[in-house]
Parts: structure tokens; C-alpha cells; sequence
């Protein structure tokens, strides 16, 4: 048997384990690298195997989806043409003249490089994060996002509290909420800044994906039932508290997207998860050189981008769910399996799955303009509102920046401020430093995907990464990493 | 109703860790931000700048807003990091290499 050719996956959500199911069925040999100590991604995060849960299920929709491609993948690491390496967090991929080599740091540390290497292709399947915009007091501890309270309830079994009000925008809100309300917290109401209005007037287009409509309206008969006041075109304009979150304030949005006079109401809840849509994760493809669209990776009909050898698929590519992920990590692994063998790639044998991801990219587009955040959210982020929440820097100093220093791009309020020189690089006030600066969002250039220890970097390439002439990797090197991604800045 | 009754779970024995040296049970297979969770601790990490409390935010790891010190180690990720029994959580003051 002749050797089949390598690929490394990254990432093993929906997009990443539908790829490497076609790209085994198809002759290929996957490395599968994925971040989290199981498969499934941030969509089918499971519990954590020691809670014993015997009814995961509970918490997730899709659970047959998901037992298909567990199967699958058992099925495929079985044969040997699939490897999985679980706590493996990815910072770079670079080009070599053998193929690609993915460096990799092990386990929750983060200090014990990996290198996966020799690889004729690379599949991103890096999916996306939660983006949410600021206001006066969303550094509150009991403010998470809702992703993330979604995130620790799948994986941890743990609510952050008892009362829960569940605020921003997005089709992410409905299923946080009825998965708060099933696993025992009072929500209070869940706020949706949209206008319903504009969800009328799209209704024909969709309409075109009736399950999706179906899927929505379950989640609003379980909020029904589990007494969940809904308040549509209303925004949080503030959460209260001095230690930790005590309350919220609320308030009607007019047709402009300002916050209506007078219509301000205190909600109590220990808990606001918040969230304002999602953006694709792209530092990897933008290390690699891929052409980025607006905050997306650029791809083909075949899913490839711009770069020959790298495919790309899901929410990297564009928001717009697990099942578009599936369709798109499917067309994927189908066409690297056939270009990596030397074969032309046949089209009909995915037609269903590119039928499926035209009409729900479709669907999604319609429904990413009939989300929205406030139009005028900046109006709420108070001269002392913390902007950028590793930094500490606020919307005044910001405003200075632009209004005073005359900055007019994120870089410039960067350099001037530090905002998003923290330790998140500034993936959470990205968003809000680009609207308080009147930039247009764009995809950060960050030379690594996370912070990597200096020994670390100084060793990757090498015939031996993990050899260390000082002994143990130094702990005090991951925090200086911070600074390496700060000074070596190719935005 | 609570998460683990919806999800049917039945976890290994409960071991005991230790958050700012008081003891608190914790379940295997939780990460250090899910055990503080469930013990209804909310904030374990005081900002550089302003000394202000700060707890989980994004909960998948993109955000460091959890950082916390874990067996002295300053700078872990709280809602990645499993705990194992006898683990020493401490409140991360500032940057955690100041004590």
C-alpha cells in the first residue's frame, strides 16, 4: 500500500470533524489538532469525562449529528488514518520546503512545544469567538458572555449564579437562555437589541431555511415555558455592582438604534450573559498568508484559500452555524483528499453539501442584518467605561486618542493607548475600539495565535524543539511571551 | 433542578483543593473556574491598574480575563486548567509576580 498523503486539521468542532471524516474516507491521513482535552469544539463541548454526566445530551441540540461524527472519528483513529491530539493549542503553521509544520504548545500550561510536521496540507477549521461590545460596568464579575456561560454549563456542569438576565444580539441568545432556564437559573429576561421589524421584512428569505425557523421557534416555546420575559429592541445600558454584579439597567431602543428616553428599568440578577454576535478566529490563516476578507478567511468554491495546500472551513470562514460548518468541513476534506492524492477533484460527488451551504450562507447573511447591536451603542460607553479590559483603558482615553492625537486607525489608538496590547490581544475590544475610532472591524495581524515562552520560540524549527540545554522550560517565560507579541507588531 | 441533575451526572468523589488557603470541594474533571463556580466564588484575580475583581469572562480561553494562580504558578487560564486534588488556588494579585 502506498503511503496517503498527510494533513493536519486543526480544530475538532463541527467544520474540523466533518473534514477529517471525508478527508480519511477519501485517502488521506489526518492529524487531527485540537485545544480541548475532547473532540467537538465550542458546539458539542461535552462535559468533562469525570462528571460521569449520562445525560449529556440535555444540554446540546444535534446530539445524532454529533454521535455520527464520534463514530466516525473512533472509526477512522481506529484504522490508523486518523490521529488526534487532544491539548494541543496551536500558534503557528509555517511553510517549509517538505510541507507544513505546525507548532503546537502541550496541555493546559502551554510551556511544551509540538511540532507536527511534513504535512502536504492544512485544513483550518479554527472556528470563531464571541464578540461583545462594551458599556458601563460589563467588567463586573457575573458579566460573561453568553458563549461563555453556555461554555461552562456544557463543559462544567456550574451556573454563575441564580438569577440570570441573558442581553445583546445574535441567534447565540435563545439557546443560552433555555439552557440556563433547563439547568435550573431564573432568567429573568432575555434582551435582544434587534428590531423585529426586520426580522418581518426578511421573512421570505427566511423562510427559505424553514428547520432553522423551526429550530428558533422551539427555543422561544421552552423560554415560554420556562416563564422567560422577552424584550426585544432593548439594550443593556448599564450593569450595577461593586465587587460583583448586583443588578442591570435596560432600555427601549427608538427606530434610529439610540436608547429611548425614559424607558430605563433595573432588572436584579447576579448574572448578565452578553454577546453581540460572533467573529471567525484568523490568526493562523493570517500567519500562513491567506487572504482575509473583512474579519473572514477567503475561500473557493472548493473551500481552499488563496494559499495552494490550505483549506479552510467553518466559522473561520464566515459565521454561520455547526451545520454550515459540517456542509463546508465536508467540501473541504472531499477536495483536499482528491488534490493531495493528484487527483481532480469531482464536485457532484459533494452537491448536496455545497446545495446545503449555499442556502445557509444565504440564510445567515439575512439573519446577520437583522441582528444587530444598537447603531449608536458608542453613545453608552461613558468616558470612564473600560474599553479594553487587559489594558484598563477606557472610552475617554480612547476618544482622546482620536479626537485629541488624531488617530485614525486601531493601530494608532493602540500605539497611543495600549489598548489591545494586553494579554488578549486585543480580540476582546477589538470590535469597540474600531466603532469608538469610526474604523471599519478588520481581521488583527497577530504574528502568533497565542502567547508562546521565549525558550519556545528561540528551540521551534530545531531537529530536537523539546531539548532544553537549561533543564525545565522557565515559568517566568510565558509572561514575558506577552511582550514578544506586543513588540513584534506586523498590523 | 441544577446542571447535574440535568445531565444525569454521577461524578468521581468529590477531592478537596484550596482557594486563598480555605478549603473547598471540587469534582473531577473541573477546571479551576468551574469548582470556584460551584462554591459561588465569582472573582479571583485583582486588575494591574485599577485593583478591580475579575473572574470568567469569555470562558473558552480567548480572553485572560480568569488568569489565577494555581500551585504558584501566576497567569493560569482558570476556565482551562483541571484541578487536581490538594491543588493551592490563590487570588491573582496584579500580575502575580509581585509576592
Amino acid at each position: 500500500m502506498t503511503e496517503r498523503p498527510h494533513i493536519a486539521v486543526i480544530g475538532a468542532g463541527p467544520a474540523g470533524l466533518a473534514a477529517t471524516l471525508a478527508a480519511a474516507r477519501h485517502g488521506l491521513r489526518v492529524t487531527l489538532i485540537d485545544a480541548a482535552p475532547e473532540a467537538g469544539g465550542q458546539f458539542y463541548r461535552q462535559p468533562a469525562a469525570g462528571l460521569g454526566a449520562r445525560r449529556p445530551q440535555a444540554l446540546h441540540h444535534q446530539w445524532r449529528s454529533w454521535q455520527r461524527l464520534r463514530e466516525g472519528l473512533d472509526r477512522h483513529i481506529a484504522t490508523g488514518h486518523v490521529h488526534h491530539l487532544r491539548d494541543h493549542h496551536v500558534w503557528f503553521v509555517e511553510r517549509r520546503p517538505e510541507g507544513f509544520t505546525v507548532h503546537a504548545l502541550l496541555g493546559p500550561e502551554q510551556e511544551r512545544p509540538v511540532e507536527v510536521r511534513a504535512a502536504a496540507g492544512v485544513l483550518l477549521a479554527t472556528g470563531g469567538y464571541e464578540k461583545v461590545l462594551p458599556f458601563p460596568g460589563w467588567t463586573l464579575p457575573g458579566v460573561v458572555t453568553a458563549g461563555g456561560a453556555q461554555a461552562m454549563l456544557k463543559g462544567g456542569l456550574v451556573l454563575p449564579g441564580r438569577t440570570a438576565v441573558v442581553a445583546g444580539t445574535g441567534p447565540l441568545l435563545l439557546p443560552v437562555a433555555a439552557g440556563l432556564a433547563a439547568a435550573g437559573a431564573r432568567v429573568a429576561a432575555l434582551v435582544e437589541s434587534a428590531d423585529p421589524r426586520s426580522f418581518v421584512r426578511r421573512f421570505p428569505a427566511l423562510a427559505a431555511r424553514p428547520a432553522k425557523l423551526a429550530e428558533g421557534a422551539g427555543y422561544a416555546a421552552r423560554l415560554v415555558r420556562h416563564r422567560v420575559r422577552t424584550l426585544v429592541h432593548h439594550t443593556v445600558v448599564e450593569a450595577h455592582g461593586d465587587q460583583r454584579l448586583e443588578a442591570v439597567t435596560v432600555a427601549a431602543l427608538d427606530a434610529e438604534g439610540r436608547v429611548r428616553p425614559r424607558t430605563r428599568r433595573r432588572i436584579d440578577c447576579d448574572t448578565l450573559a452578553v454577546g453581540h454576535g460572533m467573529l471567525p478566529h484568523t490568526d493562523l490563516a493570517l500567519g500562513i498568508g491567506c487572504r482575509v476578507d473583512g474579519v473572514a478567511v477567503h475561500v473557493d468554491d472548493e473551500q481552499r484559500t488563496d494559499v495552494p495546500g490550505v483549506w479552510a472551513a467553518g466559522e473561520a470562514t464566515g459565521i454561520g452555524g455547526a451545520v454550515l460548518a459540517l456542509a463546508e468541513g465536508h467540501i473541504a476534506g472531499r477536495s483536499a483528499a482528491a488534490r493531495l492524492s493528484g487527483a481532480a477533484p469531482d464536485p457532484n460527488g459533494w452537491a448536496g453539501a455545497a446545495g446545503a451551504r449555499a442556502e445557509l450562507r444565504r440564510f445567515f447573511a439575512t439573519l446577520d442584518e437583522a441582528y444587530a447591536p444598537p447603531a449608536h451603542w458608542a453613545e453608552q460607553v461613558t468616558d470612564d467605561t473600560v474599553v479594553c479590559r487587559c489594558e484598563e483603558v477606557t472610552g475617554g482615553t480612547i476618544r482622546r486618542a482620536v479626537t485629541e492625537l488624531g488617530a485614525a486607525d486601531v493601530r494608532t489608538v493602540k500605539l497611543l493607548t495600549r489598548a489591545g496590547m494586553g494579554w488578549c490581544q486585543g480580540r476582546v475590544c477589538g470590535p469597540a475600539v474600531a466603532g469608538l475610532a469610526g474604523c471599519p472591524e478588520t481581521a488583527a495581524r497577530r504574528p502568533f495565535a497565542r502567547p508562546v515562552p521565549l525558550g519556545v520560540l528561540a528551540r521551534a524549527g530545531r531537529d530536537d524543539p523539546e531539548a532544553d540545554p537549561d533543564g525545565d522550560p522557565d515559568p517566568e517565560a510565558e509572561a514575558d511571551a506577552v511582550d514578544v507579541d506586543v513588540d513584534v507588531d506586523h498590523q | 433542578m441544577n446542571p447535574l441533575e440535568l445531565a444525569r451526572a454521577r461524578p468521581g468523589p468529590a477531592f478537596t483543593v484550596t482557594f486563598d488557603g480555605r478549603e473547598m470541594a471540587a469534582l473531577p474533571g473541573q477546571t479551576v473556574a468551574a469548582a470556584l463556580w460551584a462554591a459561588g466564588v465569582m472573582s479571583w484575580r485583582s486588575t494591574r491598574g485599577e485593583g478591580r475583581p475579575r473572574g470568567v469572562f469569555c470562558g473558552i480561553g480567548v480572553c485572560f480575563d480568569c488568569l489565577v494562580t494555581v500551585n504558584d504558578r501566576p497567569n493560569q487560564r482558570a476556565c482551562l486548567v483541571p484541578l487536581r486534588p490538594g491543588d493551592a488556588i490563590r487570588t491573582q494579585e496584579s500580575t502575580g509576580h509581585d509576592d
